[in-house]
């Protein structure tokens, strides 16, 4: 197999949707496209797991099965950044399906450790979270991103796109694997990405043994290629400032469709990554300062925001993945505006993963949909009801079964 | 000396003399010669000056079963002076205009590690856990505290007035705790909750377990006998030591800072706050409690509590819990959003923790979650319920519920005011007076306290 084909973009979802015609139609809602300002009253109509129409007054098609959401709100379903979900648990085996050991990994894939049957995927999913980016954890080129829906029996129904990134970390935490300096890690890293581009020029004589001694496995060089060809967007984690104009560098040199991660002192080169036209995967809650970020602030997200970046939201909280809607209502609570909020957890992660179908309320569009009592953000509103390809998805949880037992004490035996 | 520092402060910081007893016996050779009659570590805070502060068309949350909108609070000498109707404030009073904004008590954190594992995180702060031994009992948290730690700034920008700070949990018995009131401070003296009784750290399950699997205890057994042999030597400890103060003849027994604390404990003097997850775990230690004869103060991470809340109401201990943090380990497993709601429906004290630097910037957020994840579920909670979990109650689990924890006349003026309803995700702290003073305000730079740390960093401080 030739190297080149390596990259491919699995599109698991096509081969979950059911048979039948199914014909969905979300009425009286306020609906929140996302790509387009709100509609009160409005309905969503859902053919075969895709969105067919939004509007105000559409005509729902006889046979459809309407869903009354009159005073609810309407919003595309939450895509998380951070997704955790199914992937382990620290004290029950670690988070030992995130990371594998060594420092470079860009191989390492995790789709095929995440479990479909986690009782974390359904308390995902009452958080309005219907699709995870899992990014791999571990220092320097940990692995590669997977984005899957959270529905489906079996990881290649849920897989939406794996490999979906390149990882590469070069905050405090990856000093190791350049010998225990900053200056060493961005070395190693410049020096893998020419022995992967030699690799690929002279393949032949690798095999014959002809060339140098290269710096990684050729599985992992070639694992690299898709990111340098600038197909697959590289997410470089960077916190302080000088990872991130390094990180910046390193974008611009290698031509890559870059994501930042981190960016904890983002706010004082906002300016230069707007410039860039690169996204921001960030906590907006993150201010506690660190050797690793001094310059920590509340407001970071605002002041990323004003500058013109794109922020995706990742809520790294052991809430788990219900907390993300919570984390863009405090990025409002910092300063951003209601509607850039929605779009952290929607569109724009969408966009910064290069996911053309998801993330907004709009013809052609996956038809993952959420049905909240109120303002999704507050602590007041709940998901009712959650759509994922169209379908409606179970909200049941274990802790509801651990609730209704011991509602009255003793528990009854 | 020790009528002046009060019970609270000296008098359980030693062996638990009684105000006073020393005076009335010190006739004997040992008088002012032995530690055990000297002040220790006493605090030293003093309330700041500060003008009388009235506001007015508020809601106010009393944290006593009230609330009142349009209501106007007066305080004034670090006191509330009224709640309610406010008519005639004395002059010079600070008017603050509260219209379509929140008050609520300072907010309480039972379970902090602020001050203790710092921000930096760098190793050479990491102060939290002596995990030399599993009995650690003699260490006490007040002498790891670094007062510049910027996490302070933080928690009393999210309206936090007082915390108490923990050892870790490595160790069965982790230490003294220390109530701090969140002020600038040079040294944790100055901001030492005065009349605050100390609180032992014990810890159940899986954390000493792991620490010392090695050379013991490695099991749950084993943690239970280690609790009951340190109580048991705390036993003989105490007999020696009441028996000598008594009558003060010949030579004191020999302090140990170890059994001192623990005999605190059999006193009732000291607080057990005891880290322990899971019911059955927590079923056990309130045995244990009655066989040495004292009662747990508070659970601590309690995310199974809503199992035995019968239990904790009979026993009287509260339960310290978050409100959506589980899973993360086993003894996590079984963490439900509805604990504190069914808690609270049990007739037991539920208390909103966090463990936290970042929890404790947003406490109110977690009351929220809990009190609307209880109300959805058909387990009702009232606003003044969910306000309790952050204030009255845990002031109880402090033993300092006399002096705060509500807004009431004659209670210590700490005292939030909110942008909004301090339920919603939007609200922030604006203003936070601590004993009437106004150690925080995020509409003005000059009441936006850096700690040493903070200053010359490059990011500009808490108040945005």
């Amino acid at each position: 197999m030739n190297g080149r084909l390596m990259f491919r973009a699995a599109v698991g979802f096509a081969a979950a949707t059911p048979a039948t015609a199914q014909t969905i139609a979300i009425t009286g809602g306020t609906v929140f496209p996302v790509s387009g300002p709100k509609i009160d009253r409005g309905t969503v109509l859902i053919v075969n797991g895709k969105i067919t129409a939004v509007g105000a007054n559409l005509t729902v098609p006889s046979g459809a099965t309407i869903v009354d959401a009159t005073g609810k709100w309407v919003t595309p379903g939450l895509i998380h950044a951070g997704a955790n979900a199914g992937t382990g648990v620290a004290g029950l085996g670690g988070y030992a399906e995130r990371s594998v050991s060594g420092d470079v990994n860009p191989s390492f894939n995790l789709a095929d450790g995440i479990d479909p049957a986690a009782i974390t995927i359904p308390v995902a999913r009452t958080g309005g979270v219907t699709t995870g980016i899992y990014t791999p954890d571990g220092p320097f080129i940990p692995g590669t991103a997977v984005v899957v829906d959270f529905a489906g029996e079996r990881v290649d129904q849920m897989v939406v796109r794996s490999p979906a990134a390149l990882l590469i970390d070069l905050s405090d935490g990856s000093k190791g694997a350049g010998g225990g300096a900053r200056a060493g890690t961005i070395a190693r890293l410049r020096r893998l990405f020419a022995d992967a581009l030699e690799y690929d020029r002279r393949r032949l004589e690798y095999k014959r043994g002809a060339t140098q001694m290269l710096s990684a496995p050729a599985a992992e060089l070639d694992a690299l290629l898709p990111a340098l060809r600038g197909i697959m967007p590289v997410v470089i984690t960077a916190n302080r400032r000088i990872d991130i104009e390094n990180a910046l560098k390193i974008g611009h040199d290698y031509r890559f469709k870059l994501v930042l991660s981190g960016a904890i002192e983002g706010w004082q080169v906002a300016g230069a990554i707007a410039a860039a036209g690169v996204p921001v995967v960030m906590e907006p809650n993150r201010d506690i300062p660190s050797f690793d970020g001094l310059g920590a602030r509340l407001d970071n997200v605002t002041l990323l925001r004003q500058a013109g970046i794109k922020v995706v939201i990742a809520q790294g909280d052991a809430g788990g993945e219900r907390s993300l809607r919570y984390a863009a209502g405090n990025a409002v609570r910092n300063g951003v505006s209601w509607d850039d909020a929605l779009k952290m957890i929607t569109a724009w992660p969408a966009e910064a993963f290069g996911l053309a179908q998801y993330g907004a309320l709009a013809p052609g569009k996956v038809a993952n949909v959420v049905i909240w009592s109120g303002d999704p953000f507050e602590f007041s509103s709940a998901a009712e009801k959650v759509f994922i390809r169209g379908q409606e998805a179970s909200l049941s949880t274990r802790e509801n079964d651990l609730r209704d037992r011991y509602r009255t004490l003793p528990p009854p035996r | 000396m020790r009528r002046i520092w009060g019970w609270g402060v000296v008098g359980l910081m030693g062996i638990g003399v009684p105000a006073g007893a020393a005076a009335q016996t010190a006739d004997d050779r040992f008088r002012d010669t032995i530690s055990v009659d000297r002040p220790q570590f006493p605090s030293t805070y003093r309330r700041r000056l500060n003008p009388p502060v009235v506001i007015r068309n508020a809601t106010v949350m009393t944290a006593t079963g009230s609330e009142l909108r349009g209501a106007s609070i007066l305080f004034q000498d670090g006191k509330i002076v009224s709640v309610g109707e406010v008519s005639n404030p004395p002059a010079g009073t600070v008017v603050v205009d509260g219209t379509g904004k929140f008050v609520t008590p300072g907010l309480i954190d039972t379970h902090s590690h602020v001050g203790v594992y710092p921000a930096p995180g760098a190793p050479a702060q990491s102060d939290g856990n002596e995990a030399t031994n599993p009995n650690t009992a003699e260490v006490w948290a007040e002498h790891s505290f670094w007062p510049h730690d910027p996490q302070i700034p933080l928690a009393i920008a999210g309206g936090v007035t007082t915390a108490q700070i923990l050892p870790g949990s490595a160790n069965l018995f982790g230490g003294r705790s220390v109530v701090v009131r969140l002020i600038p401070a040079r040294a944790v003296q100055e901001m030492k909750f005065p009349g605050a009784p100390y609180g032992l750290k014990m810890a159940c399950g899986e954390n000493p377990k792991r620490v010392y699997q090695n050379r013991g205890p490695a099991t749950g057994m084993g943690n239970m006998a280690g609790y009951r042999a340190g109580y048991i030597q705390a036993e003989d400890y105490r007999r020696r030591w009441d028996k000598w103060l008594k009558d003060r003849k010949g030579d004191p027994p020999v302090r140990d800072l170890k059994l001192e604390t623990l005999a605190g404990v059999l006193r009732g003097d000291i607080f057990v706050q005891n880290h322990c997850y899971r019911a059955d775990e927590m079923a056990q230690m309130l045995d244990l409690a009655q066989e040495f004869g004292f009662t747990i103060r508070s659970f601590h991470h309690g995310v199974e509590a809503y199992k035995i809340a019968d239990l904790l109401a009979k026993a009287g201990t509260a339960a310290s819990v978050w409100s959506d943090w589980g899973g993360f380990k086993m003894e996590a497993y079984d963490q439900i959003l509805e604990n504190l709601a069914l808690v609270t429906q049990a007739g037991a004290r539920g208390v909103l923790h966090t463990d936290s630097p970042d929890g404790i910037q947003r406490m109110n957020q977690d009351a929220a979650k809990a009190m609307y994840a209880g109300n959805r579920a058909g387990i009702p909670v009232s606003r003044d319920q969910a306000i309790r979990w952050v204030t009255a109650n845990p002031a109880w689990v402090l033993g300092i519920d006399r002096f705060t924890g509500t807004l009431e006349t004659g209670k210590l003026a700490d005292v939030v005011l909110w942008s909004g309803d301090p339920f919603s995700v939007y609200s922030k702290a604006e203003k936070v007076w601590n004993e009437g003073w106004l150690v925080f305000d995020r509409l003005d730079k000059t009441r936006q306290y850096k700690t040493d740390f903070n200053l010359g960093q490059t990011a500009p401080g808490v108040g945005r």
